[in-house]
C-alpha cells in the first residue's frame, strides 16, 4: 500500500546532509543515508548491482529462504570419533584448509602440516618421503569443506584423527571438526616435530574415545543456547572462546567422568580442557559449518555460505552459486605479536574458521567482546561497537538466536549479502589467529584480515550475469 | 643483552590487552623487546624460548603478571613499568559506547532501520541520481530528487516505472517540496492553509509560497515535478499525477500551477485536465503573458501575481495584477534617487541570482521594457543580462549558490566593476537549507562594489529581492534591514525589484539623453 504523497513523509535522505538536520530539527522522521557512490564509483561493478536490483524481488525472496535456513538451524554436538567413520574419509588422503589448491601453491606451514599428518598416519617415514609421495600424486589433498568439514588454520584432517560431530537437528545434516590442540607448536600452524604427532596420538587413543563416549551418553549438547549464552560472556567465539570453553567443559564433564573408568585418562583431559581457552573454537566452526551449508544452493541468493583460506587464497561460496568457490589472494592479518615475534614472521591469512563471521559471530560480533576490540585499533566498547555496525551494512539480517547484550540485545549482523558488500566496499571483517610463515613455528600473534573484496566482485558478477558453475547451476 | 622481568601479584589482564601493553613497553627509550603475559607455565615457557625469562619472573605463578624487557640495563624496567601502569590507566577516548550513532550507508540499510519510511529525498551527485532513485522506487518509496544533471530518458524511465506503481517521482532538479508541512530541500517556515501548488521550478515554489504567506494564507501541499516535466518529452507525467492529488486532497481548496510553457501537446492535456479538477486554478507560465479569460484556468504573468491570484481565488475575489506596492510617487523617487547619481557610461542592469526561476523572471521583466537584454541565465552579453550562479556549470564541485556566497561575491564584484554597470539586481533566498545568514554572505562584496563604484565617481544602485520569511530561520525582516543598511533598495517580490531596475536603467539613459 503506497502512501498518499499528501500525507507527512517519514524520510530517507541521501546526498546533501542539511537537509536532514533541518528535518530532524522539526522533529520529522528522517534516516541520513552516509552515502558514498557504490562500489568505490566503479562504474562496471555499478552497472552490474543495477541489473541485479532489477530483479530485486525475486533475490530478496531467495536471501530470505537462504538466511531463514542458516538461522534457524539448531546445531547439537553429539559426537568425536575418527574422520575414517564419521567421514568415511580414505586412506592416503589429507583434508586442508580453505578452497582447492595443489601442493605447488601451497605455503609453507600447509606444506609442513600436509607432511606431518603424513608421517603422522604412518605413509611415509619422514619428512623427505611423505614430500615425494605428496609430489608423486600419492596423496589426495581436498578442502575439509568439501567433506562436510572445516579446519582451524591448516586445517589437516586425515582418517585416524578424531573429529567432533554436529549435528544440525532442524534440517539433518552433520559437520565436522577435529580436537583444538592447544597453543604453542601444534599442526595447525603448521608445526610438524614430535611433539606435535604425540599430542596428536594422544588426542586419537583417550582424548578423543572419551569424549565420543561422553557426548554419546549425553544425548548431545545444545549448541546453539551454549553459544547465545556464551556470547553474553564475552565471547565472540573466534578469537575468544574461554566461556564457551568453560560452558563445554561443565556440560561434558560430568559424562566424561562418567564415561571414563580410568581416572587419570579423564584428569589429563580435564586438565587438556582447562589448559586451552579455544578448546570452543573447532566446535564453534563445525557448528557455523553445520549451519551454514543447509543455506547452499538457493537459486537467486546473494547470501554467502562459506569463507575460508588456505595460506595462499581466499574464498567464498554463495548460495545462488552452488558449490564453486570464488577466490582471491589472501591478505596478510594485522594485529599484535607473541614475545619475539613481530610481522616479518606472519604467514598469510589461513584457516576455515571464518566459518564462524560467515554465520554472525567472531568479526561480526564484536561488539559482544570488547576485549577482543582491541585487536582493531585503540579499542574499547567504541570501536567494538562500531566494528559490528559496520558489518550490519552488509548483512541480510539480526540473528534470532544470537544477541548481544552491548547492542541491547539486539541480534548479531548476520547473512553477507555479496550486493552489499560490492556496493559499499564493506568486506566482512574476520578475528583470526596468525601463523608464523617458517614451517613448524606455529602461532606467532592474533589479529583482524579483511576478506579481499575481488571475491565478491566476482561473485556479483557471476550473479548479474547468471554464469554458470559448469554443471549448469546458475 | 640482558632480560629483566618485574611481577605484578595477582594482576589479571586480558590477553588482549597485556599484548597492546607489550606493544606499549617496547616504545620506552633502553626497551629493546617486551612482554607482558600471566605466569602460567605455559607462558613462562614461551618467554624462556624469546629470552624474555629472568630468574624472578619463573617464580610467577598463573594469576601474577610478568612484565619481562631485554634492555641495556635494569633501569629500563622501571620506565617499563611505568609505562605500563600508565596504558593500563589510560581511558580511550570517548565514552564507551562509541558516542556517534552508526549511520546506514546505503539506502537498504536505512530502510531496515526505518522500515516505514515513504519517501526518499535524493540529493547524490547527478551520476548517481538516477540509479538510487530507482532503488527507492523499487522500495515503494516515493521519491524528491533533488539532483540535477539527469538524462531525459533516465526521468522518462524512472517517471513510467514510479506511475506503474502509484508513486512519485518529484524532479529531477526538483529544489523544493512542502508535504503535508514537511519542508524538502530548499523550502520556507509558512503556515499550513488551502492553496496547493504544483510546480516545475525550485524557486519559483518559494516565491509564490512566500507571497502567499504574506498575504495571510498558507499552503496545503507543494508538490515539485521538475523542471523538464511540462516539456512534451516528459509529457507533464507528474504534473498530471500531481493535480489529482490536489484534487482528491481536502485540504486544498485551490490550486497553483507554476513551471516553464508546456509543450503544446502537454498544454492541451493539462488544459482538459484543469476543466475536470473542479477547485480554481491559477497558473504562471514563465514569460508567457497574463490571461484571465474564460481558458481552463486563470494565467497569471508573475510569481508574485500568481500569488496574488490564487490568494484571491481562496477568498472568492477577482484576481488583480499588483505593478508595485507602493505609491507611484514613491517608486519614481526612489528612481530617480538611485538614477541621478549614475555616471553616463552606466547604463544596463546586471542580474546576479541564486535562485534559477527568479533569474527567469527577471530576464522576461527586463524584456518587457527594455532592450539589449541577454535571453540566457547565463551571465552573457554586452547589455542588459542576467546569471543564475544556480546553473550547473556554476555548481559543479561547489555548494549551491543558496548555500554558500563565494561564486556569489565574486560575480557581484566583478559586475560592479563594470563601467557601464547602472543597476545591480539580485535576489536572497532564505528558509530550510539555505545559508544562515545570506546577507551577511555577500554584505563584503556589496560593500567593496560600492567603494569601488566610489572611487571611479560614479554611482552603483543595488535592487534586491528578499524570498523568504519572517517564520524562517533567517527571518525576512532582519535581512531586508540588513540589506537595506547596505544600500540597497529591498523590494517586496522579485517582480518588483525587476521593474524597479528596469525604470531606474530607462530613466537613467533618457537623462543622458
Amino acid at each position: 500500500m503506497v502512501a498518499p504523497l499528501t500525507t507527512a513523509p517519514r524520510v530517507v535522505s541521501l546526498g546533501v546532509e542539511t537537509f536532514s538536520l533541518e528535518l530532524a530539527r522539526l522533529g520529522v522522521a528522517v534516516e541520513h543515508v552516509a552515502w558514498r557512490p557504490p562500489a568505490g564509483g566503479d562504474e562496471r561493478l555499478a552497472a552490474l548491482l543495477a541489473r541485479l536490483d532489477a530483479r530485486r524481488g525475486d533475490i530478496d525472496a531467495a536471501n530470505k529462504e537462504a538466511l531463514g535456513r542458516m538461522v534457524e538451524g539448531q546445531p547439537v554436538l553429539v559426537d568425536c570419533r575418527p574422520a575414517r567413520e564419521a567421514l568415511a574419509l580414505p586412506d592416503r588422503t589429507v583434508l586442508h584448509a580453505g578452497p582447492p589448491i595443489a601442493w605447488q601453491g601451497m605455503c609453507a606451514p600447509l606444506r609442513a602440516a600436509v607432511l606431518c599428518a603424513v608421517r603422522y598416519e604412518g605413509w611415509a617415514a619422514n619428512d623427505d618421503a611423505a614430500a615425494a609421495l605428496v609430489e608423486g600424486g600419492g596423496i589426495a589433498l581436498a578442502p575439509c569443506h568439501h567433506w562436510q568439514a572445516a579446519g582451524p588454520m591448516t586445517g589437516i584432517i586425515t582418517r585416524s584423527m578424531p573429529v567432533f560431530v554436529v549435528e544440525n537437528r532442524a534440517w539433518g545434516n552433520r559437520a565436522h571438526a577435529t580436537i583444538n590442540e592447544g597453543l604453542g607448536r601444534v599442526l595447525r600452524f603448521g608445526a610438524n616435530d614430535e611433539s606435535v604427532v604425540a599430542r596428536l596420538r594422544w588426542l586419537a587413543t583417550e582424548a578423543g574415545p572419551l569424549l565420543g563416549a561422553a557426548l554419546r551418553a549425553s544425548g548431545g549438547l545444545d549448541l546453539r543456547a551454549l553459544m547465545a549464552q556464551a556470547l553474553r560472556m564475552g565471547d565472540e567465539m573466534h578469537q575468544r572462546n574461554v566461556a564457551a570453553s568453560s560452558l563445554l567443559a561443565r556440560a561434558l564433564m560430568p559424562h566424561v567422568a562418567r564415561a571414563g573408568d580410568r581416572h587419570h585418562a579423564v584428569a589429563r583431559l580435564a586438565e587438556f580442557i582447562a589448559g586451552n581457552d579455544q578448546f570452543f573454537l573447532n566446535v564453534a566452526m563445525a557448528a557455523g559449518k553445520a549451519l551454514a551449508d543447509p543455506a547452499g544452493g538457493v537459486a537467486g541468493s546473494t547470501l554467502v555460505t562459506a569463507m575460508a583460506r588456505n595460506g595462499t587464497d581466499f574464498g567464498i561460496r554463495v548460495s545462488g552459486l552452488g558449490e564453486r568457490w570464488l577466490t582471491a589472494p589472501v591478505s596478510t592479518p594485522v594485529g599484535l605479536y607473541f614475545p619475539g615475534f613481530t610481522a616479518a614472521d606472519a604467514n598469510p591469512d589461513m584457516g576455515d574458521s571464518a566459518i564462524v563471521e560467515t554465520i554472525g559471530l567472531g568479526g561480526a560480533a564484536m561488539a559482544a567482546s570488547p576485549a577482543v576490540a582491541r585487536f582493531v585499533g585503540a579499542g574499547g566498547l567504541g570501536e567494538a561497537l562500531a566494528a559490528t555496525e559496520e558489518i550490519a551494512e552488509i548483512s541480510l539480517g539480526a540473528h534470532p538466536y544470537f544477541h548481544i547484550p552491548t547492542l541491547d540485545d539486539r541480534g548479531a549482523p548476520v547473512g553477507i549479502d555479496v550486493r552489499l558488500v560490492v556496493e559499499t566496499g564493506i568486506a566482512p571483517l574476520i578475528n583470526t589467529g596468525i601463523a608464523g610463515h617458517a614451517p613448524g613455528t606455529g602461532q606467532v600473534g592474533a589479529g583482524v584480515v579483511r576478506a579481499p573484496l575481488a571475491c565478491f566482485e566476482l561473485a556479483l558478477e557471476a550473479l548479474a550475469l547468471g554464469l554458470t558453475d559448469g554443471e549448469g547451476r546458475v | 643483552m640482558p632480560a629483566f622481568n618485574r611481577i605484578w601479584t595477582s594482576a589479571y589482564h586480558d590477553s588482549v590487552t597485556l599484548m597492546r601493553l607489550a606493544r606499549d613497553i617496547e616504545a620506552v627509550p633502553g626497551v629493546r623487546r617486551a612482554a607482558a603475559m600471566m605466569g602460567t607455565p605455559q607462558n613462562r615457557a614461551l618467554l624462556a624460548e624469546a629470552g624474555l625469562l629472568a630468574p624472578e619472573g619463573d617464580k610467577a605463578t598463573p594469576n601474577d603478571l610478568v612484565i619481562a624487557v631485554v634492555a641495556d640495563d635494569a633501569s629500563a624496567l622501571d620506565a617499563a613499568e611505568n609505562a605500563a601502569r600508565a596504558a593500563l590507566s589510560a581511558r580511550p577516548a570517548g565514552a564507551p559506547g562509541g558516542g556517534a550513532k552508526a549511520r546506514p550507508r546505503t539506502l537498504d540499510s536505512a530502510l531496515r532501520l526505518m522500515p516505514d519510511a515513504t519517501l526518499a529525498l535524493i540529493s547524490v551527485p547527478g551520476a548517481y541520481a538516477a540509479a538510487e532513485a530507482m532503488k527507492a522506487l523499487r522500495a515503494g518509496l516515493h521519491v524528491m530528487l533533488f539532483s540535477d544533471n539527469v538524462p531525459l530518458d533516465a526521468e522518462i524511465a524512472l517517471k513510467r516505472f514510479a506511475l506503474e506503481r502509484g508513486l512519485f517521482l518529484m524532479g529531477p532538479d526538483c529544489g523544493t517540496a512542502i508535504l503535508d508541512g514537511v519542508p524538502l530541500g530548499f523550502a520556507n517556515a509558512v503556515a499550513r492553509g488551502r492553496i496547493g501548488i504544483a510546480a516545475a521550478s525550485g524557486t519559483g515554489v518559494q516565491e509564490v509560497a512566500c507571497l502567499i504567506a504574506r498575504e495571510g494564507e498558507g499552503l496545503s501541499h507543494a508538490i515539485g515535478v521538475g523542471g523538464r516535466d511540462l516539456s512534451d518529452q516528459v509529457g507533464g507525467l507528474m504534473m498530471e499525477r500531481a493535480l489529482e492529488a490536489l484534487a482528491a486532497d481536502p485540504a486544498t481548496a485551490v490550486i497553483c500551477v507554476i513551471g516553464k510553457p508546456p509543450g503544446p501537446a502537454v498544454a492541451r492535456r493539462l488544459a482538459a485536465r484543469v476543466r475536470a479538477l473542479g477547485k480554481p486554478c491559477v497558473a504562471h507560465f514563465m514569460g508567457e503573458a497574463a490571461d484571465a479569460g474564460a481558458g481552463a484556468w486563470h494565467r497569471a504573468a508573475t510569481l508574485e501575481d500568481a500569488a496574488l491570484a490564487v490568494v484571491a481565488l481562496a477568498r472568492g475575489q477577482t484576481p488583480r495584477a499588483r505593478e508595485f506596492t507602493a505609491p507611484a510617487g514613491e517608486i519614481e523617487a526612489l528612481v530617480e534617487g538611485a538614477a541621478r547619481r549614475l555616471a553616463a557610461s552606466q547604463r544596463f542592469v546586471r542580474g546576479v541570482y541564486a535562485g534559477g526561476t527568479l533569474a527567469y523572471e527577471a530576464i522576461g521583466i527586463l524584456s518587457a521594457s527594455l532592450e539589449d537584454v541577454g535571453h540566457a541565465v547565463t551571465g552573457a552579453g554586452a547589455g542588459h543580462r542576467v546569471v543564475d550562479l544556480g546553473e550547473d556549470r556554476f555548481t559543479v564541485g561547489r555548494p549551491h549558490p543558496m548555500i554558500d556566497g563565494s561564486v556569489r561575491r565574486e560575480w557581484i564584484e566583478r559586475e560592479a566593476a563594470d563601467p557601464s554597470t547602472a543597476v545591480l539586481l539580485l535576489d536572497v533566498v532564505l528558509g530550510y537549507g539555505a545559508h544562515p545568514d545570506p546577507v551577511a554572505e555577500i554584505a563584503p562584496a556589496l560593500a567593496r562594489a560600492h567603494a569601488g563604484a566610489d572611487a571611479a565617481g560614479r554611482g552603483l544602485a543595488v535592487v534586491a529581492s528578499v524570498c523568504g520569511t519572517d517564520a524562517d530561520l533567517q527571518n525576512r525582516a532582519g535581512q531586508v534591514d540588513a540589506l537595506t543598511a547596505l544600500g540597497a533598495l529591498v523590494m517586496p517580490s522579485n517582480a518588483q525589484a525587476a521593474r524597479l531596475a528596469a525604470l531606474i536603467a530607462t530613466w537613467a539613459v533618457r537623462a543622458v539623453r
